[in-house]
């Protein structure tokens, strides 16, 4: 019954998710997700993290609804996933994935106009999810013309003003800088711990992972399952100074020691892959 | 810093501006000896004074008005033909990569042949009237106009259509805000190229066999042995050209945004 009691608040159950690329026997196949099951509750953050190939993004983009599992299913807010839906989710990818041929501003409230928002919302939206991410001033900019960082917050902003219950994140800062990245945390902590909304967080960093989640979910190298589920017991939005404490030392040192087999795995089978036993990562 | 290098830059395009007029001139000053000087013949080398009085008497007449009617008529119904097949075309093929497999190789091998060789043909079936430039020129400007329209749409980023399909675009959204802005700088550059084909095997055709345009004008200035008035209208359709390619490079940056 208290099983019962958790999925009833879960915004997303993941049951049974298996996902290969390519038919068995190919030289492509790859077996990216075996049997993965993973629930997360509402309004919390969920980190995903796990050695690379191990099927975290590959999770995300099932959860999504913008690839269909080879097996099992997904459940958002209590309707069984088929496709993408735009009222209830929003993505942030590794790359901005910003149009460069429209500037910031517009750029949000084409992500509006294609999620069917009224043209009368718009403007007032998208100005006030750009000057939550505190990119304001740059409305008129076109992508090319910010730095990674900022286009990611731009990013972050046509996602955040789609309104959406739940935000799924796929690496965003991954391609960032350490310094870069670190304020984007610290400023997303922010955002997030007043918005309310359930969020799935793929990253590579452990720090990332302990500094931002409720809950990492830690993966075993491909074909990835759920290995262990970490509680991040400290509240939002957190202080740069939970990155000090003995509490994050702590449970960053329980995430490597954790990964630190999987990812000898996962290196190990990029070397036969090299020696072409297995397929592309 | 910034303002210096732009300045700069400017004096290198200044100078490089220079160096054209003055080879232009040199050509021209050439020309003038040869014609005076040294004992060119006159029904091959008109004097340029002569071709200018020329150029300016048909400019004052307006008797090219006729010409450049049949001339850029033509070109007009042969670029809207290619352009319509060519991009829809494109855009079809672009659509499966079977289909691009397919097409791709073999309208570039048929873009390398000089169709101009098959112009006795068009003539057979569309007569000497300007139909069978039109034919000519639509049949030659679609291969580089379908060529980069498969190619623009063909090369679009996938994560640009992955985002528009996870905020809920629809078909015809995805089409006009993502697909076609993303292909539109190669298909841009695909319709100049085109443009200038046209233009070219259009006025070349109307050398070799027509009833009117410019390039027949020409001709048959020539067999006149009006050698001064010929070149005065040589000199007129490479200044239509010249305007003519100037602006469709102008539209054709205009839609940049890469």
């Amino acid at each position: 019954m208290g099983d019962g009691m958790a999925t009833a608040a879960a915004a997303i159950r993941v049951r049974g998710v298996s996902h290969r690329f390519g038919e068995e026997g190919e030289q492509r196949f790859v077996r990216a997700l075996a049997d993965t099951s993973l629930d997360v509750a509402r309004g919390e953050l969920m980190c995903l993290i796990g050695p690379s190939g191990c099927g975290k993004s590959t999770l995300l983009n099932v959860i999504g609804g913008l690839m269909a599992p080879s097996s099992g299913g997904v459940e958002v807010l209590g309707k069984a996933v088929a496709g993408p839906l735009p009222h209830d989710i929003a993505f942030v990818f590794q790359e901005s994935a910003l149009f460069p041929w429209n500037t910031v501003i517009e750029n949000i409230e084409l992500g509006m106009t294609f999620q069917g928002v009224a043209k009368a919302a718009r403007a007032e939206r998208a100005g006030r999810a750009l000057e939550a991410v505190g990119l304001g001033e740059f409305a008129q900019h076109y992508p090319a013309q910010l730095s990674g960082g900022m286009r990611q917050r731009a990013a972050l902003a046509r996602a955040l003003s789609l309104e959406t219950p739940i935000l799924l994140m796929d690496e965003p800062f991954g391609a960032l800088d350490e310094q870069t990245r670190m304020i984007l945390g610290e400023d997303l902590s922010v955002l997030l711990a007043r918005s309310g909304r359930t969020i799935v967080f793929v990253t590579h960093s452990l720090g990332e992972a302990v500094f931002l989640a409720d809950r990492v979910a830690v993966f075993s190298a491909r074909p990835g399952t759920v290995k262990q589920v970490i509680a991040v017991d400290e509240p939002h939005p957190r202080k740069p100074e939970f990155v000090t404490s003995t509490k994050f030392t702590a449970l960053r040192n329980q995430l490597y020691g954790l990964l630190h087999d999987e990812i000898r795995k996962a290196v190990l089978g990029l070397g036969e892959a090299a020696r072409g036993e297995a397929g592309p990562a | 810093m910034a303002e210096k290098t732009t300045s700069l830059r400017h004096r290198d395009a200044l100078a490089s501006r220079l160096v054209q007029a003055g080879f232009l001139a040199a050509v021209v000053l050439l020309w003038y000896l040869a014609a005076t000087r040294w004992g060119v013949n006159r029904l091959l080398l008109p004097n340029p004074v002569a071709v200018f009085d020329d150029l300016v008497d048909i400019l004052r007449t307006g008797e090219y008005i006729d010409d450049l009617k049949v001339t850029l008529g033509e070109l007009a119904a042969a670029f809207s033909i290619s352009v319509t097949g060519g991009v829809t075309l494109g855009y079809l093929i672009s659509r499966s990569p079977y289909a691009i497999r397919v097409f791709e190789p073999l309208f570039a091998a048929i873009y390398s042949i000089p169709i101009i060789l098959f112009l006795p043909l068009f003539v057979l079936f569309f007569g000497l009237g300007p139909a069978s430039k039109i034919a000519l020129g639509a049949a030659i400007s679609f291969f580089p106009i379908a060529i980069n329209t498969i190619a623009g749409f063909g090369t679009v980023d996938r994560l640009l259509v992955t985002a528009a399909r996870s905020m809920g675009a629809s078909d015809y959204r995805l089409f006009r805000h993502v697909l076609l802005p993303a292909a539109l700088p190669v298909i841009l550059a695909g319709l100049r190229m085109g443009f200038t084909i046209a233009l070219l095997s259009i006025i070349g055709s109307e050398t070799l066999a027509s009833l009117a345009g410019l390039g027949h004008r020409i001709v048959h200035l020539a067999e006149a042995m009006e050698m001064a008035r010929m070149f005065a209208y040589i000199v007129f359709v490479i200044a239509i050209a010249a305007i003519l390619n100037a602006v469709v490079s102008a539209l054709e940056a205009r839609g940049r945004w890469n």
